[in-house]
C-alpha cells in the first residue's frame, strides 16, 4: 500500500518550500543520542543528514597508553548492548598475534555466550522495534527474558551487561556448576516467548502495513555500502562470516543462515530485517542446544595459558567476527611493547548507519523512524 | 478479492493478538517488590562472585601500588610512608609478615570505577576485593571518593615525622660514621706520614676562621654599596607615595 | 401562557435541575478516577507486573497521588501564545464530552433532559472535542502542535462519518431518535438487543451479521474519536513531540487527561445504548428494578471502556494514510451497505 512517492512534482506558480526540520540528540525513537536533519516536502522526506558524535569518548587514543589486558573493559563499552561478542574478535586477534592455541572447552564457552547475547540483542531490537511501531507489549515479553539471560551472566562472570570476562589466552574465570541446567532453561523460555510475539507482533496486520514495502535496501546497494549483518542478510545477499570464514568453533556447528525472501511486500524492507533477526534467535538456540550435549562437566583451569604479562610481537592483524549487528573488526598493530601502537575498530553500527540517507528517500516521516528502527544501531559503537 | 481478505486478516489477527493479552491478564506476574518484600542479597539471588562496590582491608594491604596500576582508568590513588623501625606499636600485617610501609591514603573514586575487577586479581595479599554491596547511592559527587585508610590525619603527620627524624638520626649516624673511620684511618696512617698530615690539619683548621685583608676590605666595599642602594630605594618609594597622595 | 423559564430554573425546580447537573458530574470524576487505576493496573497486568502497589492498599491511591501531582505543578503559558484560546481549550474538550451526559438515560425514569432527537444531540455534541484540539494545536504557537492538531482533525471527522452511518441504521431499525425509546424497544432479555437484530420475528437471523458489523464499525469509530491506539496519530510519535497537548502543564493538561477518559465513557455509553440495550438487563424482567437499571448500564458502558484499554496494549499504531484508507475505503462503503441491509428489514418488518 505504500509507493514511493515522486518527489519532483511540477507546482506550477505556487511557492512551496522545503521544511527542515530536527529530530534532536533527545528523542525517545532514536536508539541513542543521534542528531538528524530531515528535510521534508509535505509530509514526505527528500533528505536525511545524521550528525553523530554526542557520545564520542576517545577510546581508540586512550587505549593506546594502556595495557592490552586493560584494553578489554573499554572494547566492552562500544556496543554495549552485547558485549561478549565485543570481547571475541579482540581477544582471538591478540591470540593469533601471541601464536596461543586454545583448547576446545573454553572455545565452547566462548562460543555459548556469543550466543546467548546474540539472542539477548535480538531480543532487543525486536523490542524496540515494537516500541516505534506503537506496541507497548512485546516490548515487556522479551525483557523479561532478558533478565534471565543476563542472570546467567552475572552468575557466570559478576557483571550483568558489561563482563570483562574474555581474556586473552583463556576466560577470567570457570562457569559455574549450573551453567548447562539455565542455558537449557533459557532456551526452553526464549522459544516459548518466540512464537508468542510472533503471534501477537508479527503476524498482525497493523504492523504488516507499517512494515511492508518500507524502506527498501536493494542488494547491490547494500553490498556497494558495506553493511552487514541482518541488514545485509534481509535484502537477500547469502553473506555470514560464520559461514564464508568460520573462526573459533563454527565449522563444526550445525546452523542455517537466514536470508530475507520478500514474503510480505518487497525483498529487502523492513520486514524482512526484522523476521531475519526473529529467525536468528531460533538459529543461536539451535547452537547452544549443539554446545551443551557435548560440554564436559568437569572444570578445568581457564587461566592456564594467559600470559603473565602480554607483550606481542611487533606485527599487525586485523581480525574479525560476526557481532549480532553485523561484522566487527579491530585492526590492532602493535610495536612490540606492552601498549597497542594503533587500535583501530570497524564498528558494525558506523557503516550500517550510512545507509540511511539512501533508503529513506521519498517515504514518509513516520516511516522514517521505522527504517531507523529496522537498522538496530547503538551510538556507543558509532561514536567509540 | 484481496479488499474482503485483508479486512478480514485485519480483525483475526486482532483477535488473536488479543487472546494472548487476555492469558497474560490472568497469568503470573514477574515483579520483585524490592526492597521490602524481596531483596537479592537476602534472598540468595545474588551470585558470590558478583562485581559490586570494592573494599581493602587495610590489615592486609601492603602498599605495592599494583592495583593503582592495574586500574584502566585511574581512580586509586595510593600514597603510603615507610615504618621506621624506632616505632613501638606496628601492628603485623595479616598475613603474618612484619609491616613495611604505613599505607596513609588509599583513595578510590567510585564515579569513576568501571567494576572491572583487574585491581583485585593483582594484588599480592588480596586485601582489595569485590563485594555485593549495590546500593551506595550518594547526593553529594564528593562522597563517592572513599578514603580506607585507617591512619587520621594526625596519625599520619606523626608518622611521617618519625619517620624523617629517623632518618634525619640515620644520616648523622652515618657521617659520624665516615668520620670516625675517616679519624681511623688517619690515625693508623700517622706514624708512616708527618708532614703531609700537618698541612692537611692545618688548612682545615684555618679555613673558616681567618679572611685576607684583601677580602676584608672588598667585604666592607660591598657592604657599602648595598646600604647605598637600599637608601636610595626607600627614597624612590617615599617620592612615589607621596606623588599618589596628591 | 407559557411560564417564564427563568421563574422556572429559580422556582420550585431549582434542586432538581441542579441534581441533574451534579450527579453525572459526581458519576464522572468518580469514574474518571476509576478509569485511571484501570488503565495503569490492566496494563500492567497485560505486561505481566503488578503496577503501582505502594499508594494505599495495593496502589488504590494512586490516581489521587497523580491528580494531586498534576494540581500543584506550575502552570506554564508560552509567551507567544494565544492566551484566551490556550486557557480555554481543555475546558471545551470536556465540555463536549460531558454535554452528552445531559441526554443519556441511566434508568428508566433518571434522565436530565428528555429530548425526543437524543440521538442527534449526542452526536452534534461529540464534535466540541474536535473543536478543543484544535483550539489546542493552534494557540500553543509551535509548530509540531499545530501538525498533530491538524491530523486529529483530520481524522476525528473522517471516522464520524461511519459513525452517523450506524446510528442512522439503529433509528431506521428503531423508528425513532429518543433514546428512551430505542432501549424500550429493546427490552425483554439479551435476546433482543440491536446487536442481535432488535425485537422482532427469528427471521432477523438474516439480519444479525449486518447488525454485528455495524457494531464493529460504530466501536472502531468510538476509539478513533478518542484518539486512543491503534489511532493515536495526534497523540504520539507526530514528530517525535506529544502533539496538541504539548505545552499543556499542570491542571490544564489534568483536564485534557479528564476529558479523554470522560470521551471514553460518553462513547460507549452511545454503543451501549444503541446496540447493548442500554440500561435493560439481558435476564428480561428478573432484575429491572431501577437502581438495578443503573448497575447494568454502568456495568456494560464498563465494559467496554476496558475493551477500549485492553485493545490499546495490544495493537500497534497506525500511520496517517492507513487510518483514511481505514475509514474511507473500508469502514464508509461497508456500513452504507449495512445501512441499506437494515433499511430495508425495517421496511419489510
Amino acid at each position: 500500500m505504500t509507493e514511493k512517492r515522486i518527489i519532483d512534482v511540477d507546482y506550477g506558480k505556487v511557492e512551496t518550500e522545503r521544511m527542515r526540520i530536527n529530530m534532536g540528540p533527545q528523542h525517545p525513537s532514536t536508539h541513542g543520542v543521534l542528531r538528524l536533519e530531515v528535510e521534508l516536502d509535505g509530509e514526505i522526506v527528500t533528505e536525511v543528514v545524521p550528525h553523530i558524535g554526542y557520545l564520542h569518548r576517545c577510546f581508540e587514543k586512550s587505549c593506546e597508553k594502556m595495557s592490552y589486558p586493560q584494553v578489554i573493559p573499554y572494547i566492552d563499552r562500544m556496543d554495549y548492548i552485547s558485549s561478549m561478542n565485543n570481547e571475541l574478535p579482540f581477544v582471538m586477534g591478540m591470540e593469533k598475534l601471541l601464536g596461543i592455541n586454545i583448547p576446545e572447552r573454553i572455545d565452547m564457552i566462548r562460543v555459548a555466550l556469543c550466543e546467548l547475547n546474540r539472542i539477548a540483542n535480538h531480543q532487543i531490537a525486536v523490542a524496540t522495534f515494537g516500541l516505534d511501531c506503537g506496541a507497548f507489549t512485546p516490548f515487556l515479553y522479551l525483557f523479561r527474558d532478558r533478565e534471565m539471560i543476563l542472570n546467567l551472566f552475572e552468575a557466570v562472570s559478576g557483571g550483568r551487561l558489561l563482563y570483562n570476562y574474555f581474556w586473552i589466552g583463556g576466560l577470567m574465570n570457570d562457569v559455574p556448576p549450573s551453567f548447562k541446567e539455565n542455558c537449557l532453561d533459557i532456551i526452553k523460555t526464549v522459544r516459548v516467548t518466540n512464537e508468542e510475539v510472533m503471534r501477537l507482533l508479527i503476524g498482525n496486520k497493523i504492523f504488516e502495513e507499517r512494515t511492508a514495502n518500507v524502506g527498501i535496501l536493494p542488494a547491490d546497494v547494500a553490498v556497494n555500502f558495506g553493511v552487514s549483518g541482518p541488514v545485509l542478510r534481509g535484502s537477500g545477499v547469502d553473506y555470514d562470516i560464520r559461514r564464508s570464514e568460520p573462526y573459533s568453533m563454527y565449522d563444526k556447528l550445525d546452523f542455517d543462515v537466514i536470508i530475507g525472501k520478500g514474503e510480505i511486500g518487497t525483498l529487502g524492507d523492513c520486514f524482512d530485517r526484522n523476521i531475519v533477526r526473529m529467525r536468528e534467535m531460533e538459529e543461536s538456540c539451535k547452537i547452544i542446544e549443539q554446545i551443551i550435549s557435548v560440554f564436559p562437566d568437569e572444570s578445568s583451569d581457564v587461566r592456564a595459558l594467559v600470559p603473565r604479562r602480554v607483550k606481542p610481537p611487533k606485527g599487525e592483524i586485523y581480525s574479525k567476527a560476526e557481532n549480532p549487528k553485523g561484522e566487527l573488526g579491530f585492526y590492532i598493530v602493535s610495536d612490540g611493547s606492552v601498549n597497542p601502537y594503533r587500535m583501530r575498530s570497524r564498528a558494525t553500527s558506523f557503516v550500517n548507519l550510512s545507509v540511511l540517507p539512501e533508503i529513506s528517500k521519498g517515504y514518509m516521516i513516520a516511516d522514517l523512524i521505522m527504517i531507523l528502527g529496522s537498522l538496530d544501531i547503538v551510538l556507543g559503537e558509532i561514536d567509540r | 478479492m484481496e479488499y474482503f481478505k485483508k479486512i478480514y486478516d485485519g480483525l483475526a489477527t486482532t483477535a488473536e493478538g488479543m487472546k494472548i493479552t487476555l492469558e497474560h491478564l490472568f497469568g503470573k506476574k514477574v515483579t520483585n517488590q524490592y526492597p521490602e518484600i524481596y531483596h537479592p542479597i537476602t534472598s540468595g539471588d545474588m551470585p558470590p562472585n558478583s562485581r559490586n562496590r570494592l573494599f581493602v582491608d587495610m590489615s592486609g594491604c601492603d602498599g605495592c601500588n599494583s592495583c593503582a596500576k592495574a586500574c584502566p582508568v585511574q581512580c586509586i590513588e595510593v600514597e603510603t610512608v615507610r615504618v621506621s623501625p624506632d616505632d613501638e606499636n606496628i601492628p603485623d600485617m595479616n598475613n603474618g609478615k612484619k609491616r613495611k610501609m604505613w599505607v596513609t591514603k588509599h583513595e578510590i573514586d567510585f564515579a569513576k570505577c568501571c567494576f572491572c575487577s583487574l585491581c583485585t586479581l593483582v594484588c599480592p595479599t588480596e586485601a582489595i576485593y569485590m563485594t555485593q554491596e549495590f546500593e551506595y547511592s550518594e547526593y553529594d559527587r564528593e562522597k563517592l571518593k572513599y578514603n580506607f585508610s585507617n591512619l587520621s590525619p594526625e596519625e599520619v603527620e606523626e608518622k611521617t615525622k618519625m619517620f624523617q627524624e629517623y632518618q634525619a638520626k640515620k644520616k648523622l649516624e652515618q657521617e659520624e660514621k665516615k668520620k670516625a673511620e675517616q679519624e681511623a684511618k688517619l690515625k693508623e696512617a700517622q706514624p708512616e706520614e708527618t708532614k703531609q698530615e700537618v698541612t692537611v690539619s692545618k688548612t682545615v683548621e684555618e679555613k673558616p676562621a681567618e679572611l685576607s685583608a684583601e677580602e676584608l676590605e672588598k667585604q666592607k666595599a660591598r657592604e657599602e654599596r648595598r646600604r647605598e642602594n637600599e637608601r636610595k630605594r626607600a627614597e624612590r618609594l617615599a617620592a612615589a607615595a607621596k606623588d599618589k597622595e596628591e | 401562557m407559557e411560564q417564564n423559564f427563568v421563574y422556572k430554573l429559580f422556582g420550585d425546580g431549582i434542586i432538581m435541575y441542579s441534581l441533574f447537573v451534579i450527579i453525572p458530574l459526581t458519576f464522572l470524576l468518580i469514574y474518571a478516577l476509576i478509569a485511571i487505576l484501570g488503565e495503569l493496573k490492566i496494563a500492567s497486568w497485560v505486561q505481566d507486573r503488578l503496577g503501582p502497589m505502594r499508594t494505599g492498599w495495593k496502589g488504590v491511591l494512586q490516581p489521587l497521588a497523580e491528580v494531586l501531582k498534576l494540581m500543584q505543578k506550575e502552570d506554564i503559558v508560552p509567551d507567544a501564545a494565544n492566551k484566551p484560546l490556550f486557557n480555554l481549550a481543555p475546558y471545551v474538550m470536556f465540555t463536549g464530552a460531558f454535554a452528552a451526559f445531559a441526554a443519556i438515560p441511566f434508568t428508566m425514569n433518571f434522565v436530565p433532559a428528555h429530548l425526543n432527537i437524543g440521538l442527534f444531540y449526542i452526536f452534534a455534541v461529540g464534535a466540541f472535542a474536535v473543536i478543543g484540539i484544535v483550539m489546542g494545536g493552534w494557540a500553543s504557537n509551535n509548530k509540531y502542535s499545530l501538525l498533530g492538531a491538524m491530523r486529529g482533525v483530520s481524522q476525528m471527522v473522517s471516522y464520524e462519518i461511519p459513525i452517523a452511518l450506524a446510528i442512522l441504521s439503529i433509528a431506521a431499525l428503531a423508528g425513532s431518535l429518543d433514546l428512551q425509546e430505542i432501549i424500550n424497544q429493546q427490552s425483554g432479555g439479551f435476546w433482543n438487543w440491536n446487536i442481535l437484530g432488535g425485537n422482532g420475528s427469528l427471521w432477523k437471523v438474516l439480519v444479525i451479521p449486518f447488525t454485528l458489523a455495524l457494531f464493529i464499525i460504530h466501536f472502531v469509530g468510538g476509539l478513533a474519536e478518542t484518539n486512543r491506539i491503534p489511532f493515536d496519530i495526534p497523540e504520539g510519535e507526530s514528530e517525535i513531540v506529544a502533539g496538541y497537548h504539548t505545552e499543556y502543564s499542570g491542571m490544564k493538561f489534568a483536564m485534557f487527561f479528564f476529558a479523554e477518559y470522560a470521551n471514553m465513557f460518553t462513547v460507549s455509553a452511545l454503543i451501549t445504548i444503541c446496540f447493548l440495550g442500554g440500561w435493560q438487563s439481558p435476564f428480561g424482567d428478573f432484575l429491572n428494578q431501577p437502581l438495578m437499571q443503573a448497575v447494568w448500564f454502568i456495568g456494560k458502558s464498563c465494559f467496554l471502556v476496558f475493551v477500549q484499554i485492553w485493545l490499546r496494549w495490544t495493537l500497534p499504531r497506525l500511520r496517517v494514510d492507513q487510518l483514511m484508507y481505514v475509514s474511507w475505503k473500508v469502514m464508509t462503503p461497508i456500513a452504507f451497505f449495512c445501512f441499506i441491509a437494515i433499511s430495508v428489514w425495517s421496511m419489510l418488518r
